[in-house]
This record gives C-alpha cells, structure tokens and sequence, in this order.
C-alpha cells in the first residue's frame, strides 16, 4: 500500500495546474476567484476547453475519447480543478449516458451521439423520476406505444436537471403495461428540442434558481433506433448507471472546496479584535468536518483504485453517495453560521455582503436535495441492508 | 497509489487470522480478565516465534523490517478476538522509542528479547497532570555521578504491571510545559525505588500504576539526546494512536458482524427482527462508519511512517478522530440492537465495547486530536 505521488506524476500536477490556470477565460477566472455563479453557457464554454485540450472525459476507455490516465492521475486532475474553482462539469452527459451507451448503446449509436457528448454540441439530461415515481422509481408511468417503426410517448417526467438547457433526454418509459414493474421499463433517447410534443417547463426550487423542469410528452414520436439495450430490458441498462452516479454525485471533492472556503473566510472574518478562525471552538468545527471529508475521500480512493484494478467496486462504494451527500449539506450550515448575520441575505447587490458568501445561502437550501435526489438516503439504506449487510425483508 | 496488499501481506495476513482464531478466541481473554497479568507468556513467546512481535524492527535485533501496514494486519486481526497481549504497550510503546533513539548496543540489548518474545516492555509517560500532552511531564531526573535519579509518579501504563524493562519519561531540564528537557531512560523492573501496582482496566486488561523513588539509573540508560526526547514521544505516541485505530478497525467490524448475525436469528413478533427498517437503517449506520475506520485505518498505517512530522501527525490525528467517533457509534449501536443481553457481562459484545472505550482513550481522545489537527500549521495552510 503507498499513498505517495511518483515525481511523474507530481510533474504531471504542476503541468495540470499550469494549463488550468492559462486556459481559464478571464469571466471564468475572476468568478473562480470570488466564487460567483456559473451560468450554464460559461460552464459549457469551460467543457469545450477541456474537450480541446482531450481532458473532458478522463475516466472514459481510451479508444472512445478518455484520456487513458491511471487512478492517481484522474485524482489529482480532479484535485486541481477543484482547487482552481473550475465550473463543475454536470453529470448527465459526461458521467451518466456517455458511459452508459459505451456499455449498452448500438455501433451506430455510439458513433452517432458520443462525439457530441465529448465536443459538448449536445447536452443531457435525465427523465426518470415522475410525480407518482420518487423512491419507487419503478412504479413510473410514462408510457411508449409501438406504432410502426417509432415510439409513441405520453406522460410526464419531472425533477428534470437542466432539462431547459439540453438537447437530449435518456429516459425511463413503460413499454409493456401487463407486465411486473421492472420488468416493463425500456430505455430510449429523445431528441427534447425537437420532438413536436415534449415541452419542457423550469421551476424554482428553494435555492431561488430553475434548477429542475417538469418535461411533458404528449403523443411525442421517437424514432426505435434511439432504444438503448433490449426493449423491455430498461431497468438492467438503468441499474448500471448507479455506479456511475456514486461517483458524480457523492459531492465528496465539491465538500473539500466548501472546507478551503471555510477556511479563508475564517480568516477574512473579524469579530471585534480577532479573526473568526483564532477562535478555538470555530476551529475545531472545521478540523472536524474536513476529518470526516478527509474520511469518505479515503473510501473513495479506496473505490476508483479497485475500479482501476477491473475489481467490481467494493463495500465502501456503496457508502460514498449516503456520506457525501451528508458531509456536503454540513459544509454550507457551517458556511451558513461562519456568515452570521450574512447568511440571511437573498441575491442582493454585491456591496451588501463580500463576493464569495453571495451564493452560499441559495446553496445552503438548494442541497437539502442531495440527500434526496438519485436515491435518497433511505432508499440507500434499504439497498445497502438488503444487499450487502443480507438483512431480511 | 495503490492500496493492494502485496503476496506477503495477505499470506500474512491470513496466518495472523487463523492463529487467533484458533488459539486465542475471546473466551481466552474472559478467562484472563481474573489473571494479575492478564496475558501468558507463553502465547507472548510463540508471538515472537512467528515473528510478529518483531514486525516493525530492523534485522540486526531480529525483526523483520516491516511497514506499519504490516502491524496493521496483526492489530487488526487482534481486534477481532481481543487478544490480550500487549502487542501496543510493549512493541509500539515499549519497543519504538528504543528504536527511534536508541544506539547499536542498547538496541541489541533491549529490543532482541523482546523479538523473541522472552521480554515485554511498557512506557512509563503518562502523569496525574499531562491528559494526553507529554510536556507537561513533571517526573524529575537529578544528576548523580555519570548517571541519574529518577523520582516520580506514573499512571496507566500500558503493561507497565508486568514490563521487565520500563522507558521511563522525566526531565533533565526545563520545567512542565516546556518540550525542552524531557529525556527517556531504560530502567528495569527489579530496580530499588520503583514500586508499582497493577491497577484494573476494564478491558479486562491491567496497567501499572508506578512510583519512582530516586531509582538510580546509569549512563547507558539514557535514550537519544539529553533533553531533547519530546519529539521521539510525540513520534511513538502516533504510532500508539495509529495502533490503535487498527486494532479499532477490527473491532468495529467484529461487533458490525456480531450485530448484523444477530439481526439475522433473532426473532420478536414473529419475526427475525432484521426485517424491521428502523434497526436495518441503525445496522447501515454502523456498516458506513465501520468502512469509515477501515480506510482511515490504512491511512493511519501508511502515513504514520512518513517521515515529515506534520504529514504523520495530521494523518494520525484524523485517524483517530474517526476512530472516536465512528468506531464508538458502532460500539454503542452494536449494544443497542442486541438488546437486554448486550448489557450482560454473559454476552461478548460488552467486552468489545469496553476495549472499543480503551483504545479511543489511550494516545489521545476525540478532543486532543481535533484540536491538535485544528492548531497545527498545516491545517489553515492547506489548500
């Protein structure tokens, strides 16, 4: 067992960081420094620069685009843009259905939509939660009629990240009524621009920000092509992607940014004729927290080295999403109590309070979904009981 | 990076797993509990023939040079069957600051027997006033002659009731508070003026409560540099702390297997109480954080060796925090989901739970620990 960098690789840090720091534009740049919010078209405008660099996509197979790099590389690739408060690239595309259709997609399929999920020509999103379909996932009632060579589609999807921005949607949809839940569920892509009866309607959430949409299918024709895996086979081609998921979305690495911020604006906070951070008890609050982050990255190191080795992730992978999720919501109640009276300000002027506490009570509302979304961490928990611990029921 | 065990460490590993299996499982230690030493010296001397108790010492004294990795895989594995020899007090302890600043000669004197398991030894640091910081170490050591006199008292070593030889901590300088002028001495157990008592601990385990009356020791007693031993301590007591997270680990993951097997047989209303949702979500809870431990763990084991201070210290410190507060979790709910029978002495879980409290105590609790990690220059310089 060795945790220590190789000077290879200690050089390819360095080279890492060089490059982040001069691809950066300078609107990017300055919001990275201060913490600003990321519109959607400066985080794409950032993934066509890692796209031209050929870094957008490093955990892919090297043949379809990925970078070929090793475990520790893609750790200390991740720990740089972090570090350098890049905008976070979402999951849907790069992450969820680009690996997805490298696993289960058609020759033609991956010729077809690959290149546009790497280039970032074409965005993603995911529909399979509906208004009767949460943590049941498999009770969804979207439905896809066969007429002739397409799918004909009705229903709604919500919950939909970015459903405004994308150009696509990979989605869950009954395909055979008579049968068993699962066993009914195919899984198709559905052009969400344009394909006449989708609409696509954004709502707020607490965070003050359209971060989901509510996508409605009304007599909407697909082409069969765009069927992914087996027809009826759905749920299998789904199952596969909660590997994926744990991975995007554990929030472990976004954590260890919240902690860094922490930490600097301790120290940029006076109280009287101190700063926040010589104060022990404040502190030791930190410590704490980047303790338990410091943790679950352990466990998912652990996790991407086993990957690495073609091992079926272990144990501790299944633990990452239910911890993550978790540690991230703390990091922004203790961001919350750092800004005291400045927590309660909502999307005012930038005199009002510094730069980088603006977004942060937004954030503060908006994750209260991490622990709900992509399987909530009851539904986690029921999983891990029943298969892993074995338990009964 | 690379967290694989090499060929040698599994088969290591798996040796390790079925000696304790098989001839030290937990009812060894219930027997124990009633035994003033509360360990055989027999079982110590077939420890040292295998060649573990030599793990992380050079060759030239017998041992076989290993990582702390490797006593990661011996402590853990103690863990699981609460093997009551004192591997921490007497090879980590005991052993380490002998290696870390002894020269040849004291090295080959103290620490082979120990290898061969025909000795033990103990660390005599902790005082009435010190918690968990050994500066504030007051034992005296006044010069007399070429040597010293060390006047004292020590409490709760560990093993210190059953030690041949004890390295004692006293000043030769400074007053407490100051890490100048604490010195280390080898002194052995027979010596006029050291009076000790075991004293109980409930792992069932004793530990020597010392009083040193001007115990004369000479010259080639001193360890290292005159005064200059407080760094050395600050080194082994992470060692101590790494050592016992890893025997924490394979606590922890013992009392999650008892608890989840009971789950499984148990039945209440009709049925085996498993089934129920709110103790299947306590059993996950102990399940995330004992994997929590087992990383941490293999941090502590690997980074304890690195030779920058406050990449070993920062490690260790996280380390143990998670030990302390995962690893007790687990111990608590462990009790929890067993029910009335967890709280009998009968059931084996207590004794888990209690040696659980042990090593969360010893080489610093959850409070030390964050606050070293939170005071330490590389915390607020980390970005």
């Amino acid at each position: 067992m060795d945790l220590s960098y190789t000077p290879e690789e200690v050089a390819f840090r360095e080279e890492v960081r060089a490059w982040i720091t001069g691809a950066m534009p300078p609107e990017i740049r300055r919001k990275a420094e201060t913490g600003g919010y990321f519109e959607h078209a400066e985080t794409m405008q950032w993934h066509r620069i890692l796209h031209e660099k050929g870094w957008i996509a490093p955990h892919w197979p090297k043949e379809y685009g990925g970078t070929g790099w090793d475990v520790a590389r893609q750790s200390i690739f991740q720990e740089e843009l972090v570090r350098a408060n890049a905008p976070t690239i979402p999951p849907f595309a790069i992450y969820m259905i680009g690996p997805l259709l490298i696993q289960f997609g058609s020759d033609e399929q991956k010729q077809r939509f690959l290149p546009k999920i790497l280039s970032g020509d074409e965005y993603w999103c995911q529909g399979y939660s509906e208004p009767n379909a949460g943590s049941d996932l498999a009770a969804l009632q979207t439905k896809a009629e066969i007429d002739g060579d397409h799918f004909v589609i009705n229903g709604q999807k919500t919950w939909t990240s970015h459903g405004q921005y994308a150009d696509w949607i990979f989605c869950l949809v009954r395909t055979d009524p008579s049968a068993k839940k699962q066993a009914g569920i195919s899984f198709v892509l559905i052009d969400i621009k344009n394909t006449p009866g989708v609409k696509v309607v954004p709502f707020l959430t607490t965070g003050g920000l359209p971060s989901f949409c509510d996508t409605y299918f009304e007599d909407a024709r697909v082409p069969m092509e765009n069927l992914v895996g087996e027809l009826h086979q759905g749920w299998t081609v789904a199952k596969a992607l909660l590997g994926y998921e744990r991975f995007a979305i554990s929030g472990i690495n976004e954590t260890g940014r919240m902690i860094r911020w922490l930490k600097e604006q301790a120290a940029a906070t006076r109280v009287g004729d101190h700063r926040l951070i010589d104060e022990p008890g404040f502190r030791n609050r930190i410590a704490a927290l980047e303790i338990r982050q410091r943790a679950a990255l352990m466990a998912q190191l652990r996790t991407v080295a086993a990957s690495q080795h073609g091992k079926a992730p272990g144990p501790e992978s299944s633990i990452l999403k239910l911890r993550g999720s978790e540690l991230f919501q703390q990091s922004y109640e203790l961001g919350m109590e750092l800004m005291a009276y400045n927590s309660i300000s909502w999307f005012n002027d930038d005199d009002v309070i510094p730069a980088p506490q603006h977004m942060v009570p937004s954030n503060f509302n908006y994750l209260r979904a991490t622990t709900i979304y992509g399987g909530s961490s009851e539904i986690q928990k029921n999983i891990i009981a029943k298969w892993i611990l074995g338990l009964p029921g | 990076m690379n967290f694989e065990l090499t060929q040698d460490q599994q088969m290591l590993a798996e040796s390790i797993r079925q000696f304790v299996r098989k001839e030290s499982p937990v009812s060894r230690l219930r027997a124990l509990r009633k035994d003033e030493r509360g360990w055989e010296p027999a079982m110590w001397k077939r420890m040292g023939e295998q060649g573990w108790l030599g793990i992380p010492f050079p060759e030239e004294v017998g041992g076989i040079g290993g990582t702390f990795v490797d006593m990661m895989l011996l402590l853990e594995a103690m863990g699981t069957q609460l093997v009551p020899e004192p591997v921490i007090g007497s090879v980590v302890l005991g052993g380490l600051p002998i290696s870390f600043a002894g020269n040849a000669e004291q090295q080959r004197r103290w620490l082979e027997p120990l290898v061969a398991g025909e000795r033990s030894l103990a660390l005599a640091h902790i005082e009435r006033e010190t918690r968990y910081s050994p500066q504030w170490i007051a034992t005296r050591a006044n010069r007399d002659g070429a040597g010293w006199k060390l006047s004292g008292e020590k409490i709760f070593v560990l093993n210190g009731h059953a030690a041949d030889t004890l390295v004692v901590a006293a000043r030769t300088g400074g007053a407490p508070g100051e890490s100048k002028g604490i010195s280390l001495f080898v002194v052995d157990g027979d010596a006029a003026g050291l009076h000790r008592r075991a004293v109980k601990g409930m792992d069932g385990h004793h530990y020597g409560l010392i009083r040193l009356e001007n115990v004369a020791v000479g010259a080639e007693a001193l360890l290292g540099a005159e005064g200059e031993a407080c760094p050395v301590l600050e080194r082994v007591l992470d060692y101590g702390a790494a050592a016992a997270v890893c025997e924490g680990y394979g606590i922890a993951q013992t009392m999650l297997d008892m608890t989840v097997e009971y789950l499984k047989t148990r039945k209440q209303f009709g049925v085996f109480i498993g089934a129920f949702q709110g103790l299947q979500h306590r059993a996950v809870d102990m399940f995330v954080e004992t994997e929590l431990c087992r990383s941490m763990a293999i941090l502590a084991a690997i980074e304890v060796d690195n030779a920058e201070p406050h990449v070993r210290a920062q490690a260790v410190s996280a380390a143990k925090v998670q030990l302390a507060t995962g690893g007790k979790q687990v111990s608590q709910q462990s009790i929890q989901l067993h029910g009335g029978i967890g709280v009998t002495d009968e059931h084996d879980i207590g004794l888990y739970f209690k040696r659980m409290h042990v090593l969360n105590t010893i080489c610093g609790d959850e409070r030390h620990h964050t606050s070293r990690y939170a005071d330490s220059p590389a915390f607020l310089a980390a970005r």
